[in-house]
């Protein structure tokens, strides 16, 4: 393993359990309604948005056809590995039938 | 009448079964974030320590998606995981009143295993007054070696798959984050944080070179969604 990773690692470890900790010491001044809470509810979801988002229109045709398999097939089955599985197999056979 | 209150150990057992259900679902979860570690180029230590030690699955994807062995982006990977865990600070601010009568190291030692589903499921208990310690620890532990196990099987499974585009492997990111992304749906209120970060991440990706993009989309997207939250709010009272 490399140092980089390694610190990596650890920043995230460390970042992460400084949140947990943080949240209990110092519950009696953090806001539980208001902007500052509804800002922090949103973060998870505007992330993976972010994360998608350039991935799909970095993409082709193919991409764009599983990316909408792999979202059909998760609002039916509401099972992340059917979905990631799902959307694999339509790029790899959007991509063979395309030419890709 | 109450039922005699229940023991630690008793406690810590009911937590285990509840969560039972819940921790296959976290152990799926667990081996498609294993199988993406392979592909990103973690070693099976590094999957360890990452699973072990930073216990976030949210964050712990999107550090996969910057992770470039040889020429790391350490400080992005670190905020990164800053900002999605972020929601975290609140979680475990409401669980001050169920650990407030242990020793500080008890109490922080607790808060390591706050996790999406194991807060709600202790939550819940709490609210029907029967939450404690034990059974907070109880839902914890199982979830950290659901978790642990999991991404460790999906880390050495991964590692017999050759070359991941021959097979369309390469797109499996983009699709686990589609999917995570459908899973968090919770309203009409997600709409303008969801957009609006795409919008934003699209733009940056354009203008600034590495993986900034997914820290600014987040930021600027969760902004836009607290402040539309609040515009709604306000007319609602007026």
């Amino acid at each position: 393993m490399s140092l980089e990773a390694l610190i990596a690692i650890l920043g995230m470890a460390a970042v992460t359990f400084a949140i947990r900790a943080g949240g209990l010491l110092l519950a009696n001044r953090l806001p539980t309604t208001g902007f500052v809470a509804s800002w922090m509810k949103h973060v998870p979801g505007a992330v993976l948005a972010a994360l998608v988002a350039p991935a799909i229109l970095a993409g082709g045709a193919a991409e764009a056809i599983a990316a909408a398999a792999t979202a059909l097939i998760y609002l039916v089955s509401r099972n992340l590995f059917a979905a990631m599985l799902g959307g694999v197999l339509a790029v790899y056979l959007a991509r063979l039938a395309l030419g890709a | 009448m109450h039922a005699p209150a229940p023991s630690g150990s008793a406690q810590f057992w009911l937590g285990v079964r509840m969560f039972l259900p819940v921790a296959v679902s976290i152990a799926a979860y667990g081996v498609v974030w294993g199988v993406l570690a392979g592909q990103a180029g973690l070693s099976v230590l590094e999957v360890a320590l990452m699973s072990g030690l930073v216990f976030a699955g949210a964050s712990q994807f999107v550090a996969l998606d910057m992770w470039t062995p040889g020429a790391l982006p350490v400080l992005s990977i670190v905020i990164a995981a800053g900002i999605v865990n972020l929601r975290m600070l609140l979680m475990s601010a409401t669980l001050r009143p169920l650990v407030g009568h242990l020793s500080l190291p008890q109490q922080l030692g607790a808060m390591f295993f706050v996790s999406d589903e194991q807060w709600a499921m202790t939550m819940a208990e709490v609210r029907k007054g029967t939450g404690s310690v034990a059974f907070l620890l109880g839902t914890g532990v199982l979830s950290w070696f659901a978790w642990m196990g999991s991404t460790l099987c999906g880390r050495v499974l991964g590692a017999f798959i050759d070359d991941p585009t021959k097979y369309g492997l390469d797109f499996a990111f983009t699709a686990t984050f589609l999917a995570l992304l459908l899973g968090m749906w919770r309203g009409r209120g997600d709409l303008v944080p969801w957009i609006v970060g795409a919008l934003a991440a699209i733009l940056t990706s354009r203008l600034i070179e590495g993986n900034w993009y997914i820290i600014v989309g987040g930021l600027v997207g969760s902004f836009a969604g607290a402040l539309a939250e609040t515009i709604r709010e306000r007319r609602h009272v007026a």
